[in-house]
């Protein structure tokens, strides 16, 4: 590794070098038996260079063939864009708990086990459902150093348990699920079932929603699915500066309903995303996105940070290529009404779980809409059943202006965003 | 670097000796290179080189794989991965029987690899100077990929197979802003290797960008069910998401129910309608003469005169319900196994021209172009890049882009018109357990559907 950075130095100007090796374990069952068990170890090694101001980048999974790595960087910054961005030297980082090593020892049997002691409660409950699960662990080892001195070396562990049912009546077809991840390993299959199995209740019987305005409770995983893809598109860094951001303009204002707080956390420890710097070796930190309504930060790497003439919030991501402004750990202020409070201030109304297609629309400009894939109908403060053949639309912008009331019972959510559900006094929806 | 094709050699022996059912290898190198621009700039070019492999063996009907980016060590691999099927297999091993191959396919177009970076460069160049010549836009994005792949396929069986792949895509997004509102349109191509396929697009471009702004003032459809006619593109776009998955029988195969509702005979539409996958038709995205479990494509018949004939099978769901393989197992590259897919999926063509369709609609939605689409098997969604209401036969107003939803039981059903004018789209991906983006294409010809439910305000 350092042999790439002084190959790179010799004919750059700034060079970073960020190792990344994992080991993945994933064990799959089919039509609720053991199926499958994977281990895959993966290596990749990327180049990034500031040469005459530009920026060069090349990945490799070969980390002895350096020259080809070099040139490969080299080439790409005849035209790369301009660097506006120092890297930076060594720094202190927070402490962020990221790694257990149980995770690692966790054997493969044991993983097995978990799941067929899952498949086992949802299929006690309801015999003809098939269900798809997986039990997964996994070890991440990340390393960065730079020609200023920056350097940083962590390890991460994740772990990670889901379960998607699918029950056919007729040709009535319904799917239920629940996953979880955390940086220990997980054991308590109990708490994900108790979820899968309050789905099943709950769509037990069928309702129909007609078509007009109707209130909305989002669960965390409804959250999720409409509501996020479009805030994350607004507070990325990027969208700001190039002014396609709705809320580019907002900073300091009341932009949201007052009830709503976000933060972008990657300091919170055992997380999937939770570290201590980000991919370009900036130190994480707490940002908040949304303090009571009021639009506080947006997220940023070192070159969009260097271009808006701000600051990087340590948000850079890599997917494979060069360093971007991404969220990690996300979290939303938990309110004080439960969800049964919710669902009985509603005369007529729809409990969205999982949206299908809602980020297929017009992102940026905070547009969704979505067939209600796992929803219930709600008649005099009651969920009566399952909603099916019904389409919600809204704008985000519009609905997190008024919302009704944010709920008291926050959740993960695949392990990177903690929400309670939120309740929205009125959504367009459309059936058959 | 080490070379695969040695490699491949040792690995071929020590697969003989193993105990497992059956035993394979896929041994990959490959080469990418892509540019991106946002807003006038280019915001990033990279290259990356990557060489991988992975080892799945079956034993008593468990499955086990690992996968790598060491070469070395093969025979511990080899071993763990025989141990890891044996851990879970219960059962019989089901494959269907399929030729032992032999065979090195030779790479049939210009691989854009040559091409040097900069004139790559130059023809985006061209394209974002036109996008910004459009007044009140805001900003862009093009993204460009190219990749290279030598694949070789080895198994327990004596197979031996060599393929190049060569994927080329290029996606435009163009977005513009005004009073508050946000609004972009998209072009999204590609192909199997034919630079020349994303050259000469400039009218395309520029329409784009128009678009773009155009949709500011447009209003939102009012939600509910129309009549709609879907253009070659989203209607291809409708077949993969309303058909082509839920005939992937490793959905199928284990899942008792399913299987009683997706028996062959079963009526999905009317006699017009015929749906078809296949990987054998030639310098499609979803082309390739062999699987990744080494079968060879086929043209596999979904859908004839309106009913379920065929599915898209791997070797263990075509051997687990008695049908014969379809050549349709694939891995988007050597980190995943082989799962069932689509490759070239499109609805055959009838007659009739677009404007012989709209005809006699009174009021409906005319939806084009496509921004992606999901489903969950009974019921899935499918979002229009550009929408415009029919009226009295006639194209009417701009909408603002719909998300159309239907149900597979019925929607396909209503379909009453197709027209003859097929056309496929190139610059889809898809994704699937956890293995995206899929080089695919899809194409259908015009169609026209009754009752299909538009999500609006």
């Amino acid at each position: 590794m350092e042999g790439i950075l002084e190959k790179a130095q010799k004919v750059a100007e700034a060079a970073e070098v960020f190792l990344l090796f994992a080991e993945e374990t994933p064990v799959q069952f089919e039509a609720n038996r053991l199926k499958h068990i994977q281990s895959k170890q993966s290596t990749s090694v990327a180049l990034r260079i500031i040469k005459d101001g530009r920026l060069g980048y090349a990945t490799a999974t070969d980390v002895n063939d350096s020259q080809k790595l070099v040139d490969n960087a080299v080439e790409t910054a005849k035209f790369g864009t301009r660097a506006r961005f120092e890297l930076p030297p060594t720094t202190p980082y927070p402490p962020v708990d990221t790694f257990d090593p149980e995770v690692e020892a966790f054997p493969v049997e044991k993983m097995a086990e978990l799941g067929k002691e899952l498949i086992a409660l949802i299929t006690g409950h309801t015999p003809e459902i098939i269900c798809e699960a997986m039990v997964e662990k996994e070890t991440i080892a990340l390393r960065l150093i730079n020609s200023r001195g920056g350097q940083a070396e962590y390890k991460k562990s994740v772990f990670g348990m889901g379960i998607v049912g699918n029950l056919v009546r007729g040709t009535d077809m319904l799917f239920v699920g629940e996953g979880q991840s955390s940086g220990h390993p997980l054991t308590d299959v109990g708490e994900i079932a108790r979820v899968v199995l309050r789905q099943l209740d709950l769509a037990k019987n069928q309702a129909s929603a007609p078509t007009r305005q109707l209130p909305a409770i989002f669960t965390p995983e409804g959250v999720v699915s409409a509501l996020i893809p479009p805030l994350m598109a607004a507070f990325n860094g990027k969208t700001v500066l190039e002014g396609a951001s709705p809320i580019g303009q907002r900073l300091g204002e009341r932009f949201f309903d007052t009830k709503l707080s976000l933060t972008d956390d990657p300091t919170i420890a055992y997380r999937p995303h939770s570290r201590p710097c980000d991919d370009e070796g900036v130190p994480s930190q707490r940002t908040p996105l949304i303090e009571k309504g009021v639009v506080s930060s947006f997220l940023y790497d070192l070159q969009t940070a260097a271009l808006a003439k701000t600051k990087s919030t340590g948000s850079a991501s890599r997917g494979g290529g060069l360093p971007l402004p991404s969220p990690s750990t996300l979290v939303i202020e938990a309110g004080e009404v439960t969800f049964d409070d919710m669902v009985g201030d509603i005369k007529e109304g729809l409990v969205i779980e999982q949206l299908m297609g809602a980020e297929q629309g017009n992102i940026l400009g905070g547009d969704f809409s979505g067939n209600v894939l796992l929803g219930y109908k709600v008649e005099s403060g009651k969920i009566v059943g399952r909603v099916k053949d019904t389409m919600v639309s809204g704008n985000v912008y519009k609905l997190l202006k008024e919302i009704s009331a944010i709920g008291s019972e926050a959740k993960w959510v695949g392990g990177v965003l903690n929400t309670p559900p939120i309740y929205c006094p009125r959504l367009s929806v459309a059936s058959k | 670097m080490t070379d695969i094709g040695t490699v491949s050699r040792q690995l071929a022996e020590a697969l003989q000796k193993q105990s497992a059912d059956y035993i394979e290898a896929r041994l990959e190198e490959s080469q990418h290179s892509y540019i991106t621009y946002r807003g006038r700039e280019l915001e990033s070019a990279g290259q990356s080189t990557a060489v991988g492999g992975n080892i799945r063996a079956l034993s008593k009907g468990g499955w086990g794989f690992v996968s790598f980016n060491d070469l070395n060590d093969l025979p511990d691999r080899i071993e763990r991965t025989v141990n890891q099927a044996k851990l879970v297999g219960r059962e019989a091993s089901k494959l269907a029987p399929i030729d032992t191959v032999v065979d090195t396919v030779a790479n049939g177009k210009d691989v854009p690899l040559t091409i040097p970076l900069a004139d790559k460069k130059k023809l985006l160049d061209e394209y974002n100077e036109l996008i910004w010549r459009t007044p009140h836009l805001q900003t862009s994005v093009i993204a460009y990929g190219d990749s290279y792949k030598r694949t070789i396929f080895i198994n327990s069986a004596g197979s031996y197979i060599e393929q190049p792949r060569t994927d080329i895509t290029l996606r435009i997004s163009a977005v513009a802003a005004g009073d508050g509102e946000v609004q972009q349109a998209g072009l999204s191509l590609g192909s199997r290797g034919d630079f020349g396929a994303i050259t000469g697009l400039h009218q395309q471009v520029e329409e784009t960008a128009k678009k773009a702004v155009e949709l500011l003032s447009a209003p939102q459809a009012k939600g509910g069910e129309y009549t709609v006619v879907l253009d070659p593109v989203l209607a291809g776009v409708f077949v993969h998401e309303a058909f082509g998955h839920l005939s992937e029988a490793d959905h199928i195969y284990e899942n008792e129910r399913l299987r009683q509702i997706m028996v062959l005979g079963k009526k999905f539409g009317g006699r017009e309608l015929n749906i078809i996958d296949s990987a054998a038709v030639p310098d499609l995205r979803g082309s390739y003469k062999y699987d990744d479990e080494g079968v060879k494509a086929t043209k596999t018949y979904l859908i004839k005169e309106g009913e379920l004939v065929g599915r898209l099978h791997s070797r263990e769901t075509a051997a687990k319900m008695n049908e014969p393989p379809t050549g349709n197992a694939r891995a988007i590259n050597y980190r995943f196994p082989p799962i069932v897919r689509m490759t070239n999926t499109y609805i055959e063509p009838v007659k009739g021209s677009f404007d012989d369709i709209i005809a006699d609609i009174k009021e409906g939605v005319y939806a084009k172009n496509w921004f992606g689409g999901t489903t969950s098997m009974e019921m899935f969604t499918f979002s229009a890049g550009e929408a415009y209401m029919i009226r009295n036969g006639k194209l009417a107003e701009t909408l603002r882009p719909v998300v159309l939803s239907g149900n597979v039981f019925t929607t396909l059903n209503n379909i009453d018109a197709i027209g003859g004018d097929l056309d496929m789209n190139q610059g889809g991906g898809c994704g699937k357990g956890g293995q995206y983006p899929l080089p695919v294409s899809n194409g259908s010809p015009h169609i026209r559907i009754r009752k299909c439910l538009v999500g609006g305000s």
